[in-house]
């Protein structure tokens, strides 16, 4: 038996029954169907559909590129709060609303343009194709959509926090001789670390599912530059729904692990706090 | 001498948080900085320990000019208001972390938070991290850690400012009984009066940027240089008199008129205590209605009520009132024992002025 704990706030049976009901509609029941879809093929089929070479591969690029991205958003994104938060400069109100941007444009839009700006002759493309940077039509232009949609997530996740780290503790340390570099990486980044997990999770979650923009940037080349959920819309288009279930079942599988372990790795790297 | 201000200005844009001070603290001295919210305080301490630069005038440490060291070279422990524990670090690594930045050897480094842990009654709470520990455990960790690396000064920003008020007892005497055996040179900021006069050797009294005094807590109590000091430290009952035909009055109370004009006015100021009261009418010059007898502790308040109206807010013990026999409602005579003739703010204040006991006051008498 759980100990009962005393709780400030009643109501705990309420919205527990509220959140079980309101996840089953949402994501529980749909979840179920995918899973039951499958049944109608046997556990043989199911695995040659998909596994197929050219769903690996894009598996590996989906799972690949969203993970680069989320990388670099959690790097560049914590410099950017960072910049946002601890320093005054003109524009600096423009470039707040700017980080916002990826969330309000339509995804296709973004794909557009960013297939544009980095095609051979395109703005940056005429730049940077010259110096062998091809971003439009490969794996290097899905990890640029994808780090453009997921940006939001982690400089939005981390400011808050940012703007609520006490100056004191800071102060605290340089009277106790510590440097402002050992003082960022002994105090300041291990009391980041776990918010800054959290955008790099929802960065990850969102590239992963991204469909929108990818499609115009990458091409959708089978083999090369094809995402995975591109695959399951082409499985759908030849009325193939057995196969689009499969590759389905895949990634929702995938993706379930891999918040699971994010997951895990936030609750460890916030061990420090209640 | 340990520390030392010279004519040290500070200013925040057009704000002068911090007025031309200048004083010095001995080695080994526990010092109170005291005075209202927004006196400066805090500027000064923060300027002490580097984490501020003075507009103009110079900082001492130890007969050395600090204001081009920076705040890591000075060797200051700093505690603040709020803690500012680490909460990456479990109690024992937020005290070693200075000693860890001064290369200490480890095993050094554990005797000293060992040592540090007994000291301040913590043994057994170092693994825990700041959100596992109360108020006042968070408090100790701090002073801790700000001692760990044997600094040569030690400031406390309102260290008891965020605790209840039995552990704010506690934290004083406490602070008073390490302050005795560790004899390291110790500022700590209040903008409670009691708690610096009973922590520290010596006060300095600040109000918006100015040093108004600097003295023990006796002679601050005793002999205040100016009205802000003598009202700010205990409490004192201030009267506006108006001076007509060589008396200073008030209703029916009367006072000389000190070389005063007629037609000028006079401000004087008594403790409650000066108050001296007798259930004889005829003991005293003015009579009064007992109105209201406060409980305060050792301490009563009783409040009078002149015939014209007028409340005089006194206070005296607990013996005083059952030997006099008072109780609410009963007339009684009383008289001011001990005045003092407040000047206008930043001018000195004359001696207090005294009535001599049982012997009516007659008007125009020099006293
Ligand atoms: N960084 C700053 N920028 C602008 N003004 C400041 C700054 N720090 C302090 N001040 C101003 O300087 C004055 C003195 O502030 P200070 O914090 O030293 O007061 P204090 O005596 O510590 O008050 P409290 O008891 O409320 O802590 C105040 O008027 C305050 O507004
Ligand atoms: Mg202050």
């Amino acid at each position: 038996m759980a100990e009962k704990k005393f709780n400030a706030l009643p109501g705990f049976g309420l919205t527990m029954g509220f959140t079980i009901f309101y996840l089953s509609a949402i994501a529980l029941i749909p979840i179920a169907g995918l899973f039951l879809k499958t049944l109608e093929i046997s556990l043989t089929d199911f695995w040659r559909l998909a596994t197929t070479d050219r769903a690996l591969a894009a598996y590996e690029l989906t799972f690949g590129a969203s993970l680069v991205a989320a990388l670099a958003n959690a790097l560049f994104g914590t410099v950017l709060a960072w910049v946002l938060v601890r320093y005054e400069f003109p524009g600096k109100r423009f470039i707040d609303a700017l980080v916002d941007f990826p969330f309000a444009l339509p995804t296709a839009v973004a794909g557009l343009t960013l297939a544009n700006l980095f095609a051979d002759n395109g703005w940056l493309g005429q730049w940077l194709v010259p110096l062998g940077i091809k971003g439009a039509f490969t794996p290097l232009g899905v990890i640029i959509a994808l780090t453009f949609v997921g940006m939001p997530f982690a400089v939005r996740t981390l400011q808050p926090v940012l703007e609520n780290l006490e100056r004191e503790v800071e102060e605290a340390a340089a009277t106790l001789g510590a440097s402002r570099v050992r003082t960022f990486f002994s105090i300041i980044a291990p009391t980041l670390l776990p918010t800054i997990i959290t955008g790099f999770a929802l960065a990850f979650a969102r590239a992963v599912g991204e469909y929108g923009s990818i499609v115009f940037i990458s091409g959708n080349q089978p083999f090369k530059t094809e995402i995975a959920p591109y695959l399951i819309v082409m499985r759908l288009d030849e009325y193939d729904y057995t196969g689009a279930v499969a590759l389905a079942v895949v990634l929702m599988v995938i993706s379930f692990a891999m918040l699971y372990v994010i997951n895990w790795l936030e609750t460890w790297s916030s061990r420090f706090q209640n | 001498m340990s520390i030392e201000l010279k004519n040290v200005t500070k200013k925040f844009g057009e704000v002068t948080a911090v007025n031309d001070v200048s004083f010095s603290v001995n080695e080994g001295e526990l010092m109170a900085l005291l005075g209202p919210s927004g006196g400066g305080k805090t500027t000064v301490l923060r300027m002490i320990a580097g984490l501020e630069m003075p507009t103009t005038g110079d900082v001492f440490i130890r007969g050395q000019r600090v204001n081009d060291l920076s705040v890591q070279e000075r060797n200051i422990g700093f505690v603040f208001q709020n803690y500012a524990l680490f909460k990456n670090m479990n109690a024992f690594k937020n005290i070693a972390f200075g000693l860890k930045i001064k290369k200490w050897k480890r095993p050094d480094v554990e005797a000293r938070v060992m040592e540090l842990l007994k000291l301040f009654d913590l043994e057994g709470l170092e693994k825990r991290y700041p959100h596992q520990l109360s108020g006042g455990q968070r408090q100790r960790v701090a002073i801790a850690r700000a001692l760990a690396p044997k600094p040569g000064v030690l400031l406390l920003d309102e260290p008891f400012g965020a605790v209840d008020a039995k552990i704010r007892q506690e934290l004083r005497e406490w602070l008073v009984t390490l302050h005795h055996e560790l004899n390291v040179t110790t500022i700590f900021v209040t903008h409670d009066q009691e708690e610096a006069m009973e922590v520290s050797n010596r006060t300095v009294i600040f109000s918006r940027g100015n040093l108004e005094q600097i003295g023990t807590p006796r002679e601050v109590y005793e002999q205040p240089a100016n009205e802000f000091v003598a009202r700010f430290i205990g409490v004192m009952i201030v009267l506006e008199l108006h001076v007509s035909k060589g008396v200073a009055r008030l209703n029916e109370l009367e006072f000389p008129s000190h070389g005063l004009p007629d037609g000028e006015r006079l401000r004087i100021g008594f403790r409650p205590y000066s108050v001296q009261i007798s259930s004889d009418v005829k003991a005293y010059r003015y009579r009064a209605i007992l109105r209201h007898t406060y409980f305060l502790g050792v301490m009563l308040r009783v409040e009078l009520e002149l015939p014209s109206g007028l409340l005089i807010r006194a206070r005296m013990t607990k013996e005083e009132y059952a030997f006099q026999g008072l109780a609410d409602g009963k007339d009684v005579s009383f008289q001011i024992r001990q005045y003092r003739v407040l000047a206008r703010e930043g001018e000195k204040l004359a001696p207090e002025v005294a009535v001599t006991h049982d012997v009516p006051l007659t008007l125009g008498e020099g006293i």
